[in-house]
């Protein structure tokens, strides 16, 4: 009945890059098993505020309203070739060391993304980072090319809404 | 859409979970943006006449008997009237009694949802979508909403389309572990499904506790749904295999994930 419960942190990973991977918040958040986030993606969350965007209806972004913690890091939004850009996050320390994660949006959409630092420490890391990167693309890929609005899914807490995949098109607000 | 109307997004926090609004066909933007915050508000006052967690709300203070009925908000008799119509329906899978106490909480997201929504649709919005913690009610259109696949944390099983209303409601034993049981034994249903999702034109208030019940009936669940007027059901069960009724394929995104 429950083989969705297993909280390893595999699948933490593989969430959180699945928020990572929608292009505005950049925070892989990791996460101790069955513990509080090393690194969560700073979402709207406090008590009565909000995120709110309003864009153009031709627009591929959004632009953050209020200041409330949807920013891109350093590197947001610099232009490249053929109308794309490029995205960095932040650097964030998690358990296994520091991660960066950086993406390619083009036309609204996701076409890349690539971690520019990853953990490599040891054997354990090792292995986390192989397994998280290639689903980082996998996550990408599934909410990009499936062209959703919106998830609907077993219900989510507060804090289970900031790895999910709603919360990652919130962000990204294509 | 034409090029001339905006779009506005809100995330708001409310009843424990995170309510995601996606409004689209946005000429009039002042009007709608107070639509917006009648609606925020609207959700915020649901949690507080219905939050379990605060002893001072009406649903509580009913239940403890310290406040009749008759001195309730007009939405708690609403709501309790549709928690009966719900129990009724589907013949007691789902309940508001479980455990002794009075709890509308199975029915109360997804009502409340769908009222945040007709209050953003009355202010000219032409396109809405609502999701409250894995819930939705869809307005206008076309929206595609992916359904999470229950074995496979950040996958989609399916992706619905549709450019009309429409309530979605997935159930499933979610991240705190299964909290739906089933009401005439107490534990968990059998022939237990990993989600059902339930698609309903009338909205979210029905799809919701259908989306209960039927995750409470287990491999029960199917011929109810198919039986139902105004409902379609898609299911993932613990093997991975899936089953729809018979129209649902009317929902199901051309090209999806």
């Amino acid at each position: 009945m429950k083989p969705t419960k297993t909280r390893h942190p595999l699948r933490r990973i593989m969430i959180g890059a699945a928020a990572t991977a929608s292009g505005v918040v950049l925070l892989l958040a990791l996460k101790q098993p069955g513990g509080t986030p090393v690194a969560g993606a700073p979402v709207g969350a406090g008590a009565g505020t909000g995120v709110s965007a309003t864009a153009g209806a031709g627009g591929s972004t959004a632009e953050p309203g209020g200041g409330a913690g949807v920013g891109a890091g350093d590197g947001a939004g610099e232009p490249a070739a053929g109308g794309s850009r490029t995205v960095v996050g932040d650097a964030v320390d998690t358990q296994y060391g520091p991660v960066q994660v950086r993406i390619t949006v083009a036309g609204g959409k996701i076409t890349k993304s690539e971690a520019v630092q990853a953990p490599d420490a040891d054997a354990r890391s090792q292995s986390v980072t192989a397994d998280a990167v290639p689903q980082l693309d996998q996550a990408a890929v599934t909410a990009q090319n499936a062209r959703i609005d919106a998830v609907s899914g077993a219900s989510y807490t507060s804090q289970g809404y900031r790895d999910s995949l709603q919360s990652a098109l919130d962000k990204a607000g294509v | 859409m034409a090029p001339d109307t905006a779009r506005l997004r809100h995330v708001e926090e409310s009843m424990g979970t995170v309510f995601s609004f996606d409004i689209r066909g946005v000429q009039d933007e002042p009007r709608v943006r107070a639509g917006l915050h009648a609606a925020v508000a609207s959700l915020h006052r649901a949690d507080e006449l219905f939050s379990t967690f605060r002893p001072d709300s009406q649903i509580l203070r009913l239940g403890r008997g310290e406040l009749a009925l008759s001195a309730c908000a007009r939405e708690v008799v609403e709501v309790l009237e549709l928690c009966a119509a719900a129990e009724r329906e589907s013949a007691g899978w789902f309940t508001t009694r479980y455990a002794g106490g009075l709890d509308p909480t199975g029915l109360v997201k997804g009502w409340a949802v769908e009222r945040a929504v007709r209050m953003i649709a009355s202010s000219g919005a032409g396109s809405v979508c609502l999701n409250g913690g894995g819930d939705i009610q869809l307005l206008g259109g076309p929206w595609r909403v992916g359904i999470s696949d229950p074995l496979r944390p950040g996958g989609l099983a399916t992706v619905i389309e549709t450019g009309e209303g429409l309530g979605v409601a997935t159930s499933g034993p979610a991240e705190r572990g299964c909290h739906v049981l089933d009401p005439y034994t107490g534990r968990p249903p059998v022939g237990g499904l990993a989600s059902v999702t339930v698609v309903c034109p009338e909205g979210l208030t029905t799809a919701d506790t259908r989306a209960t019940a039927a995750y409470a009936m287990g491999e029960r669940a199917r011929g109810w749904l198919e039986a139902l007027p105004g409902a379609e059901g898609f299911a993932v069960m613990p093997d991975g295999r899936t089953w729809t009724t018979s129209g649902f394929h009317r929902y199901v995104a051309k090209v999806s994930a």
